[in-house]
């Protein structure tokens, strides 16, 4: 009889925790796969406008990136407030944003260079004119696919 | 009997702790979201070899300037009546050639929605929000005549039919055949938008 009351003084067993590790992992790898790191730091305000009748722009290696606003808080010191264009790291003028396509584009593997995609991320309070200068840049250098990135929502609260 | 064989185990029990830390690091840096936007084509630098006459009522013309008004065939217009008009101008089919179009047959304005032409000009000082809200509507007013007629040949959006179309996670045969319809909706309301040259004034 001893035998089968000795169990009962216990407490509750403990919860084994030896597949936490394993439960754990598991997330880890489904975020290591799905994460992108940021790969340029934004020196502009980006606030895009919405619009709702968007397309999603799949296949990230086949896009190029063209930032346009106005230089954020600790860059106006020295750049002023008027919208400006920010290819990779560095702020630009218009001039050199055909330049900087074709650079881009020299990159990407030959069987993909026809098929790119120029995404302009500009700030909805920049200015027309700004714009039509980089789509003439464009035009130049024969980049005429282009994606006005926007955010999803209902476009008339831009105008406001 | 002394146990002499198994090696001692080695302690796992902050393996979680290390796999928790990465996870964490993992979580904050992640940004899952893929960018959205508004596709457009711009016009290519040379003109095209020979001139093309178009009839002034196939043309429709949205003018804003800079302080966001809008100018929809010399008449100012809200923006939020922008979408109606396009579509009324788009599905108008004057001359009668167009046997799926709905509209009111108006000899004055245009004559087949393959022939009309929605021409955007905008001021320099315009502002970028204002603008897309425009290119938003105009996109829009194709975006529901097509889905109109995909769903009376189909009996599917057009919208739904091309995101499937250009996901690239879909089938190749189930692709094939959505390429078929999704061309056969564009031929009939070609999204003809040309955006002039901005004006300085």
């Amino acid at each position: 009889m001893a035998k089968f009351t000795k169990k009962k003084d216990g407490d509750l067993p403990a919860v084994s925790t030896a597949s936490l590790p394993d439960i754990v992992f598991m997330l880890l790898f489904f975020f290591m796969t799905v994460t992108t790191m940021k790969d340029n730091t934004l020196m502009v305000d980006n606030t895009l406008p919405n619009a709702s009748e968007t397309k999603k722009l799949e296949k990230k290696d086949r896009v190029i990136y063209i930032y346009v606003g106005k230089p954020t808080s600790q860059y106006q010191k020295t750049f002023g407030t008027e919208p400006k264009i920010q290819l990779n790291d560095k702020f630009a003028s218009v001039s050199e944003v055909g330049d900087y396509i074709l650079q881009e584009r020299a990159k990407k593997p030959q069987d993909i260079q026809n098929v790119l995609t120029t995404a302009l991320k500009v700030d909805k309070e920049a200015n027309m004119g700004l714009i039509s200068d980089i789509k003439g840049e464009l035009r130049k250098v024969n980049a005429l696919k282009v994606n006005y990135t926007t955010y999803e929502g209902d476009a008339f609260r831009n105008i406001q | 009997m002394p146990r002499r064989g198994a090696p001692p185990e080695v302690n796992a029990g902050s393996m979680a702790d290390i796999a928790f830390l990465l996870l964490i690091f993992f979580l904050v840096t992640t940004t899952i979201e893929t960018d959205a936007g508004l596709d457009r084509m711009l016009p290519p630098i040379e003109p095209p070899e020979e001139d093309v006459v178009i009839k002034q009522k196939n043309i429709f013309t949205v003018n804003i300037n800079k302080n966001g008004q809008l100018l929809v065939e010399e008449e100012l217009t809200e923006l939020k009546d922008l979408r109606e008009k396009a579509m009324a101008f788009l599905d108008n089919g004057g001359d009668g050639t167009c046997n799926y179009c709905k509209g009111a047959k108006d000899e004055s304005s245009s004559d087949n929605p393959t022939k009309a032409i929605i021409s955007l000009k905008n001021d320099r000082e315009t502002r970028y929000g204002t603008y897309i809200t425009v290119q938003n509507e105009l996109v829009g007013a194709y975006n529901e005549l097509r889905n109109r007629e995909a769903q009376r040949l189909y009996g599917r959006d057009f919208t739904d039919m091309e995101a499937e179309y250009l996901n690239p996670e879909t089938d190749e045969d189930v692709r094939e055949e959505l390429k078929e319809k999704v061309l056969r909706i564009q031929d009939l309301f070609p999204q003809k938008l040309s955006e002039a040259e901005t004006t300085s004034n």
